[in-house]
């Protein structure tokens, strides 16, 4: 009960969490073509609460995308209808959506379903 | 919270939630029912004769692969003995194809199947590009979607294969139903909701195998069985991203799920009571498989991109009546008419209307109940009009073709 070592100095450093994240069908174009990247984002919010995939759809949104078309991936402060949201490979659905905690080591993938067949 | 479990093997953790019906499904229950429910889409309306040579629209995009694969895996698994061959159009685009007629080349080596790719300019003398040079960027996908609708009738003809199979999804079929709905086209909708078109003696008959398959799960089924498929916007279509219709289909499955499958019965209900159609709804009612809907040319016209007809469809008609006033259709004029934006074209005051026109387009919406389809004077494919679309189109540019000094 006495060894507590570790939780003394690191204040200032914020903890991160370190994810994957994947754009495939068509999504890839509005993300500097590129598939997969790999993130480090802030593991709280400003609230100290534990980010979820709405705060990552921000994040993408403002520090990951280039392209000037946000609409395309975002309307509404939503994921663009017909986009889908698969947690290390769950439907979105199955796993509370927006809401969902991301935790170290996830794996989040945006398909579009919106691009020719 | 604690991963779901698979409804149906109760072991495996679930990955998939079904639209239609909210059932949680692991990875392999799902692709087993998803086949499932293909085979039974086939079997009910009965689509394949044993020894037939059927035609794979194969543009390289999700639908047609996802379409190739089942084909490929349940002719195997239920010995239905089709020969399936893979057919690809190239509407001569510098660069865009190039990349999809890769991926589809790798279909045919990965599903082990015969590949045939047809121009434009074999089949047109046209090439898209050339187009584009006449007439301009706007508009062009209008073109494009009439060429590539006979595009894979001609080229199947040309292989002598009487079966053209496309990978049009219930997402697909939802969003036609809703535009000829809207605009009150009964006969289209008709058409449209009809799993077979087409196969009147020497015409080439045309199958939708996936109508019923929500465009979510052909996509999940790509993902998890890992298919090369290749996505891009078609680089003259900018705007084929913002269909309306497409979206108000998106809209509501996210409000409802099941309200694509819902919206397709609704349409297969409506063009029932069309006077002379006999549309199908999933043959497994007991009943025979519906004698096909005749195929005019006009059904599901799609922009570029893919070889499913998507957004713009219904807009040939009233691009069509604008063509036949305009009778030349100063094919440079066009443009500005058969843009993707439909409210334009059914506006009465749109440019370049002339005024006796504007009666009809005013109070445009016309119930036609029936419709005489008879072969283009030209070309002979089935059409209402004495010219098929592709023929008028193609008057109107060759009247553009720049002339060679000699
Ligand atoms: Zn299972
Ligand atoms: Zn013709």
């Amino acid at each position: 009960m006495s060894a507590t070592k570790e939780t003394t100095t690191q204040e200032p450093e914020t903890p991160k969490v370190s994810i994957v994240v994947e754009f495939s069908g068509g999504l890839e174009m509005l993300f500097s073509d590129q598939r997969r990247h790999s993130l480090s984002i802030p593991a709280t919010d400003k609230e100290g609460k534990a980010v979820t995939i709405s705060y990552l759809i921000d994040y993408l949104c403002n520090r990951t995308m280039k392209d000037a078309r946000k609409e395309l991936f975002v309307l509404d402060d939503h994921v663009r209808p017909g986009i889908l949201v698969l947690i290390n490979d769950a439907d979105w659905e199955l796993e509370g959506e927006e809401a969902y905690e991301l935790q170290n080591g996830d794996n989040i993938l945006f398909v579009s379903t919106l691009h020719g067949g | 919270m604690p991963p779901a479990l698979c409804a149906v093997c109760k072991t495996e953790r679930a990955l998939i939630k079904r639209p239609k019906n909210h059932q949680k499904l692991c990875k392999g229950c799902f692709i087993e029912i998803f086949e499932d429910e293909v085979h039974h889409t086939i079997t009910s309306s009965q689509l394949f004769s044993r020894g037939e040579r059927v035609a794979i629209g194969a543009s390289g995009g999700k639908d047609s692969t996802v379409l190739a694969s089942v084909l490929k895996t349940l002719n195997e698994r239920h010995d239905y003995g089709v020969d399936l061959v893979l057919l690809s159009i190239d509407e001569g685009i510098k660069g865009y194809r190039d990349d999809s007629l890769e991926t589809v080349k790798r279909n045919a080596t990965q599903y082990d199947m015969e590949l045939k790719i047809v121009g434009y300019d074999e089949l047109y003398g046209w090439t898209m590009d050339q187009v584009v040079e006449t007439i301009g960027k706007k508009g062009n996908c209008t073109y494009c979607g009439v060429f590539r609708r006979q595009a894979l009738d001609r080229g199947a003809k040309m292989l002598g294969i009487k079966h053209v199979v496309t990978g049009h999804n219930a997402d697909d079929v939802a969003e036609t139903v809703l535009m000829n709905l809207l605009r009150g086209d009964l006969p289209r909708l008709s058409r449209s909701t009809s799993i077979v078109t087409g196969s009147d003696a020497s015409e080439v008959k045309r199958s939708k195998p996936l109508k019923y398959a929500y465009e979510k799960e052909i996509v999940l089924y790509a993902h998890h069985k890992k298919l090369d498929y290749f996505t891009t916007e078609c680089i003259y279509s900018p705007e084929a991203f913002r269909g309306s219709a497409r979206s108000l289909v998106k809209n509501l499955e996210r409000v409802r799920p099941s309200a694509i499958l819902d919206v397709v019965r609704s349409g297969e209900d409506m063009a029932r009571l069309v006077p002379g159609a006999t549309p199908d709804a999933c043959g497994c009612k007991g009943k025979a498989p519906p004698p096909p809907q005749s195929a005019a040319d006009d059904e599901n016209v799609g922009g570029c991109g893919s070889s499913n007809g998507r957004t713009v469809g219904g807009d040939m008609a009233a691009m069509e009546k604008q063509l036949r006033a305009n009778e030349a259709a100063e094919a440079a004029g066009l443009e500005t008419k058969v843009s993707v934006s439909r409210t334009e074209a059914q506006r009465p005051n749109s440019q370049k209307q002339q005024p006796e026109q504007q009666k009809t387009t005013g109070t445009r919406l016309p119930i036609i109940t029936k419709q005489t389809l008879g072969n283009c004077e030209k070309c002979g494919y089935l059409t209402s009009q004495k010219l098929c679309q592709a023929c008028m189109l193609l008057d109107g540019l060759n009247k553009n073709r720049p002339q060679i000094t000699i």
